[in-house]
């Protein structure tokens, strides 16, 4: 056991817990964020999805010990009130099914278009290939990718004047 | 459509202004011409009813299907509140927790919900719509024929006679129940129909906790339990001393062939299991694939087979024709692999027992702990969860036996979990299943003679004897063989048809090629042959069998796409609905490639757009992805697939493009969460064998194996 301080969703926590504990058992069972979800546990199906200084990681192969004073996000911390564009186009779509691996999906998909505005259509097919539904709600998955880039685009450039 | 008096209770407002009608669930039963007493007792704190209407105008609608990713829980709702014509936005949907005084068929399975419950639904929201058009009219001293409803408000004949239905609420709730009620008329729906979005989507995108293994209780402690990891072997003795010595362990108990771990977290749980040492039985007639293969090469010889149907003469026939055709097909077992592994929690005290999870029959696991532990059922409390998925493994309570005897071992609120390898080793499989197709053909081509033997593997009756295309053949014979094996088995999406389908219609491809005919032309001949002149006992509506076939032929442009695309067809009738499909396969760098599908589904009434395309999209995406992918093997007993490593699910860059078109023709609804499945495989294959000329008689078709045999 051992004390662990870690920064998520923007807040300090501090949880006593063994090092290697990965980072989902930690959200999941000690700091009851559970919107962050087990699938696989071997970093195979992206149900686990957070982001690490924004990059997204398989939180169920991550040691908590690995974590650091680096930031973590979960889906929790994406948008409370649902407005990030992704979460906005997730919904406009109606892309959940069973909804269960969503979160790690949303995550992904969330930090592709940080990288990478306009992705093109192939763009959001290979940076989504890594997570897993078993609903098959793929296409409208991609589909939210391409519309949460026009949302963000149009809200930027909104801004912008 | 007539209701009486007797089907409905009226719950009157204790707290003020809160109106409530419950639907007596039992009159289903009506149509066996049996209307069971309604249980007169109802909590008047809690409202178990189907709908509320409070008077600020808030509407509570109560979905009590348990919610597994087939829309349910926004689909009942819909067409309750279609009927008592209000705004969708005005309406909260919350699950209902299993009350067997209230509803009936509290249930997710067979697609048969929308089938179950349509008019119980129309009902439930057109009385109360009756009722508060009253309770205005008497309010205004007009004929309540002069008034009419729109968006939440009843509407009066004069100028300004215009009342919400929250002001109306306790005037409504003093009226006797209307003994007849009229539905609206098609033409008037608003949201019957419309792309309505799921009401569970704020908390899938923002991680609320939904799902029964986000469920946290007070005092809970979890665990994970160690199954012998071989079919057919049983658990002798194990030493859980080291277990004890790791952090965290509180228990380990051991029950019914089975060691459980308790703790007080998940990771200090997965770690203290792998030092469990456990002996196991070393029985020596353990299941390999060998074994499988040698029981499905002896079933076919069999003369025990079971004779499923019988038309005219088939050994006669076959003796006669001009051309015979042939072909065995073959399937793996498959895990569901639902994303939410099983789970459940239970708490187990003297007097009473709360359980909660995701259970796709909550009667029935309420039923079976009651048996279990020998307590009263009404003393069981079931929660619903949302389910992660299930493709019908939670039709099985296994799980949640499994933490409702634990708990009453160890004393305390347990919520038990399996890991991904704990669910896709520990059973309850799709059953692996061989199909061997016999057609005779006359000199016209005409098929005179169909034969069918299906082996199973605890399959039960490995075929549908009664469906498409017989009715059209004269002589017909359908055997069934199943073989007891010790892997356990369960109903998996679309039970049998998830291949029997996909085996036929190739076959049937097989059938057309050698006849010279066009696969749809020949079907549709069938087809009016059955309306003419059926052969024997048949379960389904030829015409509608038509329309779809006709639709999908005119939607995918069959046989009009050039020489570079090369199509597919196949159709099926399952749940009570009827889906035809053309895939496409293209070849791509050398490879053929299954690159789009085109559905035409016939479900009755589209209850939800956006619902109905994700579960035909869905169903298409779990057919084509299970057909060309996955496969669990053994070895000794011991499933050789343990994660997703290993067992193959379809990924989001290896899907086809699909159109999913609705014929939309106003019948009561049927089946959609299963009914698109089925016909894809044979879609598929039959597109890649227009691309390759080569026939794939094994899934998964990707696999190295896929030959006939």
């Amino acid at each position: 056991m051992e004390s662990i301080e870690l920064q998520i969703n923007r807040k300090k926590v501090k949880v006593e817990v063994d090092p290697n504990t990965p980072l989902l058992w930690v959200l999941r069972d000690h700091l009851s964020l559970v919107g962050t979800k087990y699938g696989c546990g071997i970093a195979q199906c992206g149900a686990c999805t957070v982001w690490i200084d924004g990059e997204p990681m398989r939180s169920c192969v991550l040691p908590v010990s690995a974590v650091g004073k680096s930031a973590v996000t979960t889906i929790e911390g994406l948008n409370e009130k649902a407005e990030h564009p992704v979460q906005v186009a997730w919904d406009e779509l109606d892309v959940p099914q069973c909804g269960y691996c969503q979160a790690g999906q949303i995550m992904t998909a969330a930090a592709l278009l940080k990288k990478n505005p306009k992705p093109s259509h192939d763009d959001i097919v290979a940076g989504m290939s890594g997570n897993i539904c078993r609903c098959g709600t793929y296409h409208r998955i991609h589909n939210a990718v391409k519309r949460a880039a026009e949302i963000a685009s149009t809200s930027t450039s909104t801004k912008k004047k | 459509m007539k209701t009486t008096r007797r089907s409905f209770i009226q719950k009157t407002a204790l707290l003020s202004g809160v109106f409530s009608l419950g639907f007596d669930w039992f009159e289903s039963k009506a149509n066996t011409g049996v209307i069971q007493q309604m249980n007169p007792v109802l909590d008047a704190n809690r409202f178990n009813a189907f709908l509320s209407i409070e008077n600020t105008g808030k509407i509570i609608l109560y979905s009590p299907n348990p919610e597994i990713g087939q829309g349910i829980k926004t689909a009942f709702p819909i067409v309750v509140a279609e009927e008592l014509d209000v705004d969708w936005k005005q309406v909260e949907v919350r699950q209902a927790n299993l009350d067997t005084q209230l509803f009936e068929r509290q249930l997710t399975g067979g697609s048969g919900a929308l089938k179950h419950s349509w008019e119980r639904l129309r009902k439930a929201g057109a009385t109360a719509r009756h009722m508060l058009i009253q309770a205005a009219a008497q309010q205004w001293g007009v004929e309540a024929s002069t008034c009419k409803t729109s968006k939440g408000f009843v509407i009066g004949p004069n100028k300004g006679q215009k009342l919400a239905y929250g002001a109306l609420v306790d005037a409504a709730s003093k009226l006797a129940v209307p003994a007849e009620v009229s539905y609206k008329s098609r033409a008037d729906y608003q949201i019957i129909g419309s792309f309505v979005k799921g009401v569970d989507n704020y908390k899938v995108v923002t991680g609320k906790p939904q799902y029964g293994l986000d469920t946290q209780k007070s005092g809970m402690v979890v665990a994970q339990i160690v199954r012998p990891p071989a079919f057919g072997s049983t658990l002798v003795s194990f030493d859980a001393a080291e277990v004890k010595k790791m952090p965290g362990i509180i228990d380990v108990v051991s029950f019914k062939n089975k060691v459980a771990v308790v703790g007080k977290s998940t990771w200090e749980v997965m770690q203290a299991r792998k030092k469990l040492a456990c002996t196991y039985s070393d029985t020596s007639n353990l299941e390999s694939d060998s074994t499988h293969k040698k029981w499905f090469d002896e079933g076919m010889k069999t003369d025990k087979a079971k004779v499923e149907r019988k038309d005219g003469d088939f050994h006669a026939a076959i003796a006669k024709v001009a051309k015979v055709i042939e072909a065995t097909y073959e399937c793996p077992f498959l895990s569901h692999t639902p994303m939410e592994p099983m789970n459940f929690f239970a708490d187990v005290r003297p007097g009473s027992v709360l359980l909660a999870g995701p259970t796709q029959v909550p009667q029935s696991a309420q039923k079976a702990v009651a048996t279990l532990l020998g307590v009263p059922e009404n003393t069981i409390q079931v929660e619903l969860t949302k389910m992660g998925g299930g493709f019908g493994r939670r039709l099985n309570n296994d799980y949640a036996l499994e933490a409702a005897e634990l708990s009453s071992i160890i004393k305390m609120p347990v919520k038990v979990m399996w890991t991904r390898e704990d669910d896709m080793t520990g059973g309850i499989y799709r059953p692996a299943v061989r199909y061997h197709f016999k057609a005779g053909l006359n000199e016209k081509g005409e098929m005179t003679a169909f034969y069918l033997r299906g082996v199973g593997l605890n399959a039960g009756n490995s075929t549908r004897q009664d469906n498409f295309p017989v009715g059209a053949i004269d002589n017909v014979l359908i055997e069934s063989f199943n073989y007891n094996s010790a892997i356990t088995t369960g109903p998996w999406r679309a039970p049998i048809t998830n291949f029997l389908a996909s085996a036929e219609q190739s076959f049937l491809d097989e059938v057309a090629l050698a006849a010279g005919k066009d696969p749809i032309q020949m079907r549709l001949e069938w087809l009016q042959k059955v309306k003419t002149n059926p052969v024997g006992k048949i379960t389904y509506e030829p015409d509608r069998f038509i329309e779809v076939i006709k639709q999908v032929a005119e939607k995918a442009k069959w046989g009009k796409k050039g020489p570079n695309v090369h199509q597919g067809f196949s159709v099926y009738f399952s749940h009570l609905s009827y889906v035809a499909q053309v895939a496409e396969a293209k070849i791509v760098d050398g490879e053929a490639k299954v690159t789009h599908v085109t559905a035409v589904t016939d479900c009755g009434e589209v209850i939800n757009r956006s619902g109905a395309e994700n579960q035909v999209i869905g169903g298409i995406i779990d057919g084509y992805g299970h057909a060309m992918y996955s496969k669990l093997s053994f070895d000794k007993g011991v499933p050789q697939q343990k994660n997703f490593d290993t067992y193959k699910l379809i990924r989001g860059n290896e899907i086809p493009t699909v159109e999913a078109h609705f014929v939309n023709n106003g019948i009561a609804p049927t089946g959609l969460g299963e009914p698109a499945l089925p016909p894809t495989g044979g879609a598929v294959a039959n597109a890649l064998f227009a691309a390759t000329k080569k026939r794939l008689y094994r899934q998964p078709f990707a696999g190295p194996d896929n030959a006939n045999l």
